[in-house]
């Protein structure tokens, strides 16, 4: 699928959602693993996506959802702990899973989600759907059990998942060269006889491009692939955390925000298009910015669950519990 | 898909079978696939461990066998019951759940509850008991306890073979994460069973086993031939004792236990667990704090010790609670 101006615009969209909501988070009293700076991996893949598409995300990953389309105000009033929250303040920065738009869990445990993911890719084929399932992880994650037993599963059984590799270069402070014997994850599929695909993070359209292509091969019966994509974490791991001994220099930052940003990158692409001008990229961010005050606001205004609620959505049906 | 069907139904008189234990977890299995296309069954090695008729009777798709990845294939199949599928997990050697504790415990019991609810996990971890038979200490192992300490998991321990038909076909119409634990000592035991697919027995409820007055035994799964023969022992002291099988323990039915104990006024719990947190010490815990005024003696813990399993069968014999041991609890709060 070619994208037209609209998916163009949407892809946009997307990542000045991801960029502005994430800006808004840093004002807030949330300690949040922030996505600045790997926008234009997490859209790029979810824009090959079908809105009923599956996707798992990582402990970093208020933009998976966003990304996927999720509306914003219930993500942020989740951050806060509220009642109005996407999972009712029972989950957190760590655990914004909005399942109406596909996300099937996001992982505070490294590596969680990937079985997650396949498990969905597993059901659309018993169910005989053509859905496909997209796994978000990071370069940490890919030295888990969980990340070569889950693509050996796909593989085995031909799953139709996407497993995709947001290397950002750290796992907190540990680099990938400190922790990886091959540094190209995605030189990894061979071992599993899947295709591994690298691409660059940081420019959202070959993410795109890549994404789309593992889709169809997934979609047509054709397995599993596994991309890579070397992108970047503009923000320190996490919010309040205090790193004494330095793992990056500050010209490694600097040199990443200033020529390697994923929403500069693609702006310039889109501007060199006959059919995009300066004024539509200008509305769609103004558009944003209201879009996530709204959300701080709902947020802000909404109420913390009832401590009478504690035990709700233990299980299905409300057993007798603790007492 | 199901087809709207004109002809009139022909619905058989339900009745009921000797069956053994192995063969009530199979044709459980069978007619709940049968019943649900949704069921799905993964496994390592499915077609042994009594999994050669659902093999026979079900194509790849639904009867998956798989390579040796406990944990990812447990999160397989919690992903799977996320989107519309209900598995059941055999992990076969219940040692093995540790290595699908990760999942079992960090996604399928927290999953709903973090969620806010948006999601359900229907699913079913059978694991199985093999120990009294020389497999030594990683393969002996009875770990329901661990999990009663995850909160979002239920489960259960069936002694029987029409408490395990009847529960684990409970288990997989369950919309939470049910885990089963099956006792091997008791696989070949054969009884009375109902051949009506849709015989039950609910979660989280107990069975009086053996009505009495003097004393009240609380067995828990594989314990109960055992208890009951030594109850037999009891009442020629003439000693009546109830011998009460709580079958689930989480959600653990702690009425019928109350009320039996307060009935007898002594309680000695037998538990195949090693003895530290064990299900005893969390049901003698429960009746010490609700109903602690029925009691005339100190509750007693009948248990497995807190040693390894050994190999040697000398050994290994000494290990588990026997008839005498019940019998010499029972005696001692007279």
């Amino acid at each position: 699928m070619s994208l037209r101006k609209s998916d163009h615009l949407e892809m946009y969209r997307r990542m000045q959602r991801i960029r502005i909501f994430e800006e808004a988070v840093k004002t807030l009293p949330v300690e949040g693993h922030l996505s600045i700076g790997q926008e234009g991996a997490i859209v790029g893949a979810c824009m090959a996506l079908r809105d009923d598409d599956y996707i798992t995300g990582t402990h970093r990953s208020h933009g998976h959802p966003i990304g996927k389309g999720a509306t914003l105000a219930p993500l942020m009033a989740e951050l806060l702990g509220k009642v109005t929250g996407i999972c009712r303040g029972r989950g957190g920065s760590m655990h914004l899973a909005d399942f109406s738009v596909g996300v099937v869990g996001e992982s505070a445990i490294v590596g969680g989600g990937i079985p997650l993911a396949t498990g969905a890719g597993f059901s659309a084929q018993v169910r005989g759907t053509d859905q496909v399932s997209l796994c978000f992880f990071g370069d940490g994650a890919s030295n888990q059990g969980t990340f070569s037993e889950s693509m050996n599963l796909a593989a085995v059984w031909n799953l139709p998942v996407i497993f995709f590799c947001e290397n950002n270069g750290y796992a907190i402070s540990t680099s990938v060269g400190k922790s990886h014997g091959q540094p190209d994850i995605a030189k990894r599929a061979d071992g599993y006889g899947i295709p591994g695909v690298i691409v660059d993070g940081q420019d959202a359209l070959s993410v795109y491009k890549a994404s789309n292509e593992a889709v169809i091969r997934a979609r047509n019966g054709d397995g599993p692939t596994l991309i890579e994509a070397k992108t970047y974490r503009f923000e320190e791991h996490c919010d309040n955390l205090n790193i004494l001994i330095p793992y990056r220099s500050q010209e490694e930052i600097d040199h990443h925000v200033t020529n390697r940003d994923p929403l500069v990158i693609y702006q310039a692409a889109l501007l060199a298009m006959p059919e995009i001008n300066e004024k539509d990229l200008d509305s769609i961010t103004a558009e944003v910015v209201t879009e996530v005050q709204a959300a701080v606001e709902f947020a802000q205004q909404s109420a913390y669950p009832d401590p009478a609620d504690l035990y709700q959505h233990m299980y299905s049906t409300p057993i007798h519990y603790p007492a | 898909m199901l087809d709207t069907i004109n002809e009139p139904l022909i619905i058989a008189e339900p009745t009921s079978t000797q069956l053994s234990y192995m063969d009530a977890i199979v044709q459980a299995q069978k007619e709940e696939m049968l019943r649900d296309e949704r069921v799905v069954m993964i496994g390592e090695d499915v077609s042994i461990y009594g999994g050669t008729e659902l093999v026979r009777s079900f194509d790849e798709n639904r009867v998956r066998n798989m390579p040796i990845s406990e944990n990812s294939f447990t999160g397989m199949a919690i992903g799977a019951a996320m989107t519309g599928l209900r598995p059941i997990v055999d992990l076969t050697i219940a040692s093995f759940t540790y290595l699908a504790a990760d999942q079992i415990i960090n996604q399928a019991s927290k999953l709903r509850y973090m969620t806010g609810g948006q999601i359900q996990v229907p699913i079913v971890f059978r694991a199985g008991m093999y120990y009294k038979i020389g497999n030594a200490a990683q393969h002996s192992d009875r770990p329901y306890p661990f999990f009663m300490s995850a909160p979002g998991l239920k489960i259960i321990v069936p002694s029987t073979a029409a408490d395990m038909k009847g529960l684990l076909k409970s288990a997989v119409r369950d919309d939470d994460p049910v885990m089963i634990f099956e006792d091997c000592n008791l696989w070949a035991k054969k009884d009375l069973v109902s051949t009506d697919p849709d015989f039950l027995i609910p979660i989280g409820c107990a069975d009086i086993k053996r009505p009495g007055s003097d004393v009240t035994i609380i067995s828990i799964g594989a314990c109960l031939p055992m208890v009951l023969a030594a109850a037999k022992t009891l009442q020629k002291q003439g000693i009546s004792a109830e011998v009460v099988d709580p079958r689930t323990l989480v959600p653990l039915d702690k009425e019928v236990l109350i009320r039996s104990v307060a009935k007898t006024g002594r309680l000695v719990i037998v538990d195949n667990a090693h003895r530290t947190n064990s299900a005893a010490s969390e049901i003698a815990a429960v009746i010490a704090e609700e109903a602690f005024e029925s009691l005339r003696k100190p509750i007693q813990r009948v248990t497995t010790a807190d040693v390894h399993i050994p190999f040697s069968p000398v050994l290994e014999k000494i290990v588990y609670p026997t008839a005498a041991d019940v019998i010499g609890a029972v005696n001692k709060i007279q």
